[in-house]
């Protein structure tokens, strides 16, 4: 009997080991593919708008971390990282950027306009803020169904702004839904700095004006991030009702690849660059007694390796052929009871 | 002095906000940065952040709190980073805004400028490439233009800016930087609500506006040099009030009519227009009205599905010569 325990416990610390280097492979393979897709961008490779998420891989990856297939995710525009961490396919999503059949929305929308409902990962329009209802209505779903999942929704804190913002957190705090709010403070809006968007201090705060609780937590400390998730995913997903987590943290690029950011101090940029969330989480497995140095090459050669697999797919497909563009505006009517979209 | 479209909506701020202590400007990104687009450069350093005001993320507000300035008396610009977020402030502008004067009995007035860069070809997809005028263009109480020259960029804007009305002014962005002509150095307006002829001809009309104006008269020189044919090109500049007489004019004058916008077909401003004709001129015609415009589907991304949705000038071609052949 003691014996078992010990055996389960030590079967649980392996688990715990192996999770732990999955988060770094994960912000590993984050980083590595989105300087991958700037590169392509540059190259004329990737059209249209690209909004780079580099800087912010912990807050995607510690949120999405504890989540379950079947859970919701609505990502923001820069967070790419989602669709890796929940497990989309590499390939597909780089297809995606490059307008290709084989991409999400099969070449209709950019870059991270095109879902997939398959992982649970919301493809949200350009309209910021506008996804906060959308994953308050999935959490709805849940809730009327009695499933045991959850909604969470990313937005920055210039989306915060925005009408819609207020009214999924008002919403969801009066029927108390189990939708998690992340916003993903970066402290700029395109060009706008923070004091000219809010006059308080976190959009946290905000949290207890609707009913529910805000948290605020350092975004560049994956650790953090993914032990406040783990708890207020547990929380949420056992009927407490929704929660905001702010994670404070710094995108590295321009706004868009377009965009040299020349608004910003080259040293608040040094300042964060040397808060970067690799490092610091490489910090903590070497003090639980790995290799890091190992463990980054053979990381490094992973994430390589699926990044130029994922565009060598993306290159060999095709791109869609014209008459598709008349495609996929209506789902077949009368649609299937499982409201798949399929007859 | 030669100027860029571009840089004619820059110099008629610059020059109204010098003219009128009233007239400020209000947007995301529009005082530091200049706008998304440097519609804005430069105006904060002239005149200062009580008039050049960078706003947070929120459309309804903007739009809004212009109604609020400008009915104290205030002349409000204010910006839409990109004229697809315009559905965001929808209800401001089409409730608060325009049913303004009606609801107070003639008594106020909301002299109000909508700015909103739309227009596809740029990659944008879905969200950064619409031209949403039509869900404008059938607001009473609304002004609706939309210029497709630099001359006419800045000579609306200030008739827009003068306007005791809210109008929507849109800009479209593939012509920012690859339109440009000298212009006038003294003062100068455009009248809303007056349609101009680019080009006058025999055989057949092309009536249209915004980004497709530059298509339409390449569509018109291809089949004068191949065809022979004489085409009239009418640019309509205000879509609300659609200038009727110009419409009936050039209809009347051809006998054969092509609608051409980058906007959808259905529900376009192009139904609208045709309808006039239709109705008023119909003694006169000589063939169907025919129309080009984007495909009713949105604006897709990858390349092949965008150049098949949208209008060029070989599309207009072709139906320019089945029209003329009719
Ligand atoms: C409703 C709406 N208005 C304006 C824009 C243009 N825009 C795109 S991203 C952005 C800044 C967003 O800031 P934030 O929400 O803080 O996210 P971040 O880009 O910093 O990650 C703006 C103004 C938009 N996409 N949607
Ligand atoms: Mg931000």
């Amino acid at each position: 009997m003691a014996h078992a325990e010990t055996a389960a416990a030590s079967a649980e610390t392996g688990q715990r080991v192996e999770y732990e280097l999955q988060l770094y492979y994960w912000m590993k393979l984050i980083r590595a593919f989105e300087e991958r897709v700037s590169r392509l961008h540059r190259q004329n490779k990737i059209l249209g708008g690209v909004y780079s998420g580099a800087g912010q891989e912990a807050v995607v990856t510690g949120v999405c971390a504890p989540l379950r297939p079947g859970d919701f995710v609505a990502p923001l525009h820069r967070d790419l990282g989602v669709f890796l961490v929940r497990g989309v396919d590499p390939g597909r999503l780089m297809a995606q950027l490059m307008g290709k059949e084989a991409g999400l929305s099969r070449g209709k929308d950019s870059f991270l306009h095109g879902g997939d409902l398959e992982h649970g990962v919301f493809g949200s329009t350009s309209m910021l803020g506008s996804s906060l209802p959308v994953a308050a209505g999935a959490a709805l779903k849940f809730q009327i169904k009695k499933e045991p999942q959850v909604a969470v929704a990313f937005f920055g804190e210039g989306a915060s702004s925005r009408g819609d913002v207020h009214e999924a957190m008002n919403f969801a705090g009066v029927r108390k839904l189990p939708v998690v709010f992340v916003c993903e403070n970066n402290r700029y809006a395109y060009s706008t700095p923070l004091e000219k968007q809010m006059a308080i201090e976190n959009v946290a705060d905000r949290a207890p004006a609707y009913g529910f609780k805000g948290h605020v937590v350092s975004g560049n400390d994956l650790l953090a991030v993914v032990q406040l998730a783990e708890k207020v995913v547990r929380r949420v997903r056992a009927g407490g009702g929704p929660e905001l987590i702010e994670c404070k943290t710094y995108r590295y690029r321009g706004h868009s690849e377009h965009d040299a950011a020349l608004y910003r101090d080259k040293e608040e940029l040094l300042e964060w660059q040397s808060r970067d969330p690799i490092p610091r989480y490489e910090f903590y497995l070497e003090k639980k007694g790995h290799d890091v140095k190992r463990i980054r090459e053979e990381i490094d050669e992973r994430t390589r390796t699926v990044v130029q697999q994922a565009v060598e797919f993306a290159e060999q497909s095709p791109l869609p052929a014209a008459g598709e563009a008349l495609e996929d505006l209506y789902a077949p009517a009368p649609m299937s009871p499982a409201g798949d979209g399929r007859a | 002095m030669e100027a860029t479209y571009l840089a004619a909506i820059n110099h008629a701020l610059h020059e109204e906000m010098r003219r009128d202590e009233n007239v400020f400007v209000m947007g995301e990104d529009v005082a530091e940065l200049g706008g998304a687009f440097k519609a804005t450069d430069g105006l904060l350093a002239a005149f200062g952040p009580d008039r050049v005001i960078d706003t947070p993320i929120s459309e309804a507000l903007i739009v809004g709190a212009g109604v609020g300035a400008a009915i104290l008396g205030m002349r409000p610009v204010v910006e839409m980073q990109f004229g697809d977020f315009i559905s965001c402030a929808f209800d401001q502008i089409v409730n608060t805004a325009a049913t303004l004067r009606y609801r107070h009995g003639g008594r106020a007035a909301c002299p109000l400028v909508i700015r909103a860069p739309s227009g596809a070809g740029v990659h944008g997809a879905l969200f950064h490439s619409q031209n949403p005028e039509a869900w404008f263009t059938r607001v009473p109480g609304l002004k609706v233009v939309a210029p497709a020259t630099a001359y006419d960029a800045k000579g609306l804007l200030k008739s827009a800016i003068r306007d005791g009305n809210p109008v929507v002014y849109f800009e479209h962005k593939r012509l920012y930087r690859s339109v440009k002509e000298d212009l006038p150095d003294g003062e100068f307006t455009v009248p809303i609500g007056v349609a101009q002829l680019r080009q006058a001809g025999r055989d057949l009309s092309l009536i249209t506006y915004g980004g497709a104006l530059h298509q339409s008269l390449d569509a018109a020189s291809i089949v004068a040099r191949e065809d022979g044919l004489s085409i009239e090109v009418l640019d309509l500049r205000t879509l609300l009030p659609l200038d009727r007489e110009a419409i009936l004019a050039t209809a009347r004058k051809t006998g054969k009519v092509l609608i051409v916008h980058e906007d959808r077909l259905t529900g376009g401003v192009g139904g609208e227009v045709a309808a006039i004709i239709a109705e008023h001129a119909f003694d006169s015609l000589d063939g169907p009205i025919r129309r080009v415009a984007a495909l009713d589907t949105h604006t897709a991304f990858s390349p092949p599905l965008e150049e098949f949705i949208l209008p060029n000038a070989n599309k207009i071609v072709a139906a320019i010569r089945g029209l003329a052949a009719y």
